[in-house]
């Protein structure tokens, strides 16, 4: 069977199995719908949570940003898994055992007030809509590379699956949908990285392999790979160019942006019990840091492998780069996806790949002949082209297709889910109607997912053209707005309606204006010089959490007490059970 | 005991042990990941740099014993204070 059959073949499969798991998990009531009956045991809703985590981002750029950025990217690998430390000892356990819906319905009991209801709505809305319109560009990206067809069609396929089971089934068909999700995509990442790890160290644990020496060499992995990158100019794969400050400033922000989005929240809402919520957290991150701990082994082998291929001799060597004539098969195809591009500069026929930015090593390439870099690499093809260069069976290749489509898919439903419960359960049945019978508000639900799925599906065809940006702002959103309401909820039954209002007012206005200053409004200004204490727009939303937390402090201390069912409120949330 | 005080006790006993894995956190993923990482690199961890491992590998593993640590010993606590759900 050629890779084409092949792919189809084993996506075609996986879809059939989604299918027939939300028949068989289908929602007859609004609990299964909002929160799946509360009725999934711990393990599989870990798996479920990994796979609404692990998005199209996780899967295909994380490893590609690990191989350019090396020691800068632990922002991300400590940022998006510290905060299930947040999420497991702050907030999951107290919110199951509040026991409703939906994030904002907390925020508006808690602070006993519509307005706060609104708000967090509002930032549920902005933060899950920024976020999906990624996924489903993901989605469509995967099946024009893999399948040969049309962004648009793919992502027409790819909506009509999450129509399928994300609007029969709502929580409940997308839990099991995503326990399935979590397997492939977790499988179609792992064979790859244990070859290659084999292919180039002899050890098969990539986590190992990253530590180990080269197969039949005295060097380890990394203390060669530092050897050749800093030969090309580049910095050393285990140093940084980020400031402290920033690195701080960005860890902060995506750890906690992580512990608040609503759609990772309510994951935690579907055990059955507030001790099952923190042994979920655990499995959960469990799931996860099999992917992200694996992450840095295939971006540190990836990178290697493509130097070696580009520069199988000396630096500076005349016939150290490879002659454009040679180049692997694989190098045509991701050619012509427009991942890879050549342009020959000093028109010697060799392919040039070394760090042209960098002034001290400028003199050297000069001497050499050459007249700056002539290779781009697009940080995706580091897992999406990665088989084919270490040539890796037909198969694995397949696989990863099918990987990708996992991540996109499961990410993209469970944030749905939460744009529609918000709209019907805490704008309908919360506000607009109150009267509605729960069948109705299950229509109403249904209704709204499947909107959701469009306007999703328009911004994935006709993305605005900041997407990249905002996926990176939902977490800045969520750290500087619904985190410390949420937080201060639980462990401060002083806070009142009017600190939680304006604290979660200031923390976003004050994010997505600093975001919008210097990401849409002055690009040229966005560096070091002009950032607020050195923090770039990405760590940006810790400054807004802190803001958020001072503002909600000082107004409710100088404002009324929260009522005293409130305060009861607060007191039964923190047992497990009354006594 | 008066359920008034047990709750508190019980309270107490959470945001002790909480603050005390939370400090591991704060230290594993700042202090060690990202302020003293130069500082510990100079010292090699099998084929890595200490301070890259932690900030790339270590770190991780760290998150998973504690969240594990936490539900463990909260379920003691819960018997504890016979809140257990």
């Amino acid at each position: 069977m050629d890779l084409k059959t092949l792919t189809i073949v084993v996506v075609v499969a996986s879809f059939i199995l989604y299918i027939a798991i939300a028949i068989w998990a289908k929602a007859r009531s609004t609990g299964d719908f909002y929160v799946a009956g509360k009725g999934v045991h711990p393990i599989a809703n870990g798996m479920a949570t990994a796979a609404d985590w692990m998005s199209a981002a996780s899967f295909i750029s994380l490893a590609g940003i690990i191989s350019f950025a090396g020691y800068d990217s632990s922002v991300y690998l400590m940022g998006w898994t510290g905060g299930y430390v947040l999420l497991a000892l702050l907030l999951a356990p107290y919110l199951r055992k509040f026991g409703k819906f939906t994030v904002p319905e907390f925020i508006g009991d808690r602070y006993y007030s519509k307005t706060a209801k609104v708000v967090a709505v509002i930032c549920l809305i902005i933060i899950s809509f920024t976020y999906v319109a990624g996924q489903m560009r993901g989605v469509g990206i995967v099946f024009s590379r893999f399948l040969e067809v049309e962004i648009l069609t793919g992502l027409i396929i790819g909506m009509g699956i999450v129509f399928f089971y994300a609007v029969l089934g709502g929580m409940k068909g997308i839990t099991y949908t995503q326990v399935a999700q979590y397997c492939v995509l977790i499988f179609a990442y792992m064979v790859p990285a244990i070859f290659i790890s084999v292919q180039i160290t002899g050890n098969p644990i990539p986590q190992l392999a990253f530590g180990s020496n080269l197969a039949g060499q005295d060097i380890s992995l990394l203390a060669k790979l530092d050897e050749i990158v800093t030969m090309l100019g580049f910095n050393a794969f285990t140093a940084g160019s980020k400031s402290t400050t920033d690195l701080l400033f960005i860890t902060a922000a995506l750890m906690v942006g992580t512990a608040g989005l609503p759609h990772v929240i309510v994951r935690f809402f579907t055990v059955p019990k507030v001790s099952d919520a923190r042994k979920s957290a655990g499995w959960a991150l469990l799931f996860i840091a099999i992917l992200y701990t694996t992450a840095p082994a295939v971006g540190s082998l990836a990178r290697l492998n493509l130097i070696n291929t580009i520069q199988p001799g000396e630096v500076g060597a005349v016939d150290g780069n490879l002659k454009y004539s040679d180049k692997p098969s694989w190098f045509a195809t991701w050619e012509k996806t427009g991942l890879l591009t050549f342009d020959d500069k000093n028109g010697d026929g060799r392919i040039q790949y070394y760090n042209d930015k960098n002034e001290s090593f400028k003199a050297k390439a000069d001497s050499y002949g050459w007249k700056g870099n002539e290779l781009k690499v697009d940080r995706d093809i580091m897992v999406l082209a990665n088989p084919e260069i270490a040539q890796l069976p037909n198969w694995v290749i397949a696989l990863i297709a099918a990987g990708g489509i996992a991540a996109a898919l499961s990410t993209a439903a469970g944030l749905l889910l939460v744009i529609s419960s918000s709209i019907s359960h805490d704008l309908v049945k919360g506000i607009i109607a109150p009267e509605i019978s729960e069948k109705k508000e299950l229509f109403i639900g249904r209704v709204s997912a499947a909107v959701a799925i469009l306007i999703a599906g328009y911004l994935g065809a006709n993305p605005p053209g900041f997407v990249a940006q905002v996926v990176a702002l939902a977490f800045g959103l969520a750290a500087s707005s619904l985190f410390p309401a949420i937080l201060l909820g639980i462990f401060n039954k002083r806070v009142n309606k009017t600190g939680a209002v304006a604290g979660m007012i200031v923390g976003i206005v004050f994010t997505l204006s600093y975001i919008i200053y210097f990401k849409f409004m002055h690009l040229e200004l966005n560096n070091a010089d002009n950032w607020w204490f050195g923090i770039s727009p990405e760590g940006i939303g810790s400054l807004g959490m802190i803001f958020n937390f001072v503002v909600a402090l000082v107004v409710s201390k100088v404002t009324e007490e929260p009522p005293q069912e409130i305060q009861d409120l607060v007191e039964s949330i923190r047992i497990p059970k009354e006594v | 005991m008066s359920s008034k005080e047990n709750r508190e006790a019980y309270w107490k006993a959470n945001l002790k042990l909480m603050g005390l894995l939370l400090s591991i956190w704060f230290i594993v993923s700042y202090v060690l990941g990202i302020v003293l990482v130069d500082q510990l690199n100079t010292i090699q961890f099998g084929g890595f740099k200490l301070g890259f491992w932690i900030a790339q590998q270590g770190s991780m593993y760290v998150y998973l014993i504690l969240i594990f640590v936490y539900a463990k010993k909260m379920n003691t606590l819960d018997k504890k204070y016979g809140v257990e759900d």
